[in-house]
């Protein structure tokens, strides 16, 4: 697994994303967004959390439209692996890679804890180290992480199972409480249809070492490296 | 030649900091505010004289970037 992460003017968790994905046994390699082209044989493309270009007009906007995000589309396109963190989820958003957008949190503020999740579907490459349904321990870290889009669009993700992750509580269930930003359904992540392209607010990153207070997030590099299999 | 993009929220999606600025006007004891909703502005400066032209140059503006129709309308307003 050769995994490219692009650093945007203002990403900060580019660092962050590449060790937990060097942890899982990937080779990594930093890209520019000024660049055109993508290195030879990249798997994945990591859209890493951060707030490019400051949030300036809106939330991923100005990166979305940056050079590189062409490759991206067309490394989509082709079935490639991308993946969007946080800010990069917003990214993916932006530039049509994933439906829909995310807005200001619900309640106005920044939030940042630890949060669960549950994991909608563990029959993905980004989830098959997980168990259908689990819990898992992560983080949060977004002003504006409030998921949205139209009626349409919502009844297409839940209808085809693009929904990758909801916000839960320990137990896994989700509930309007243990929603943290307001998003339709609880939704915290997304997939494309093709499932190869995987959008979360959540940092799974911040959590691989035990020495931080947890290691739920490996599962989701494990599972993209294949150092993992079936939970 | 100027223009100005005005870009508001469609109707129906939630307006958290709107409806912050509306609960802080009456607060201040504003009469009268029903209710408050934020939008955008950009103020532009087009080279050329051609005024269907900008036209076209603003909603591909609009359109590729200043808006974003999943949640947004945008209005275009050319001037001299």
């Amino acid at each position: 697994m050769k995994a490219a992460v692009i650093t945007f003017p203002g990403s900060n968790r580019d660092g962050d994303v590449a060790k937990a994905l060097k942890q899982a046994g990937a080779e990594v390699v930093h890209v520019w967004h000024g660049d055109t082209e993508l290195p030879q044989g990249v798997d994945l493309m990591v859209l890493p959390g951060g707030f490019s270009y400051g949030d300036y007009l809106r939330t991923g906007a100005i990166a979305g439209r940056a050079h590189i995000m062409d490759a991206t589309r067309a490394h989509a396109a082709r079935g490639g692996y991308v993946l969007g963190i946080c800010n990069g989820f917003q990214i993916a958003c932006e530039a049509g890679l994933l439906p829909g957008i995310l807005v200001r949190n619900a309640n106005l503020k920044f939030v940042c804890k630890r949060q669960h999740l549950k994991v909608e579907r563990n029959d993905t490459a980004f989830t098959r180290a997980y168990a259908k349904g689990q819990a898992i321990d992560v983080c949060i870290a977004h002003g504006e992480g409030n998921y949205i889009t139209d009626a349409e669009t919502l009844a297409r993700l839940e209808g085809e199972g693009l929904v990758a992750f909801r916000y839960a509580d320990a137990q896994g269930n989700v509930t309007p409480e243990a929603n943290p930003n307001g998003s339709l359904n609880g939704i915290a992540g997304i997939y494309s249809p093709g499932l190869n392209v995987l959008g979360l607010m959540p940092h799974p990153e911040n959590l691989i070492d035990s020495l931080v207070g947890g290691t739920d997030g490996r599962g989701l590099f494990e599972s993209l490296v294949g150092s993992r299999k079936a939970a | 030649m100027k223009a100005r993009v005005t870009v508001t929220l469609k109707n129906g999606v939630l307006d958290p900091q709107g409806k912050a600025i509306e609960g802080a006007l009456k607060s201040l004891g504003i009469d009268g505010v029903d209710s408050v909703r934020q939008g955008k502005v950009f103020d532009i400066e087009l080279a050329g004289a051609d005024k269907a032209a900008a036209e076209a140059a603003l909603k591909a503006a609009c359109e590729k970037l200043l808006a974003n129709t999943v949640i947004e309308n945008y209005r275009v307003e050319i001037g001299a």
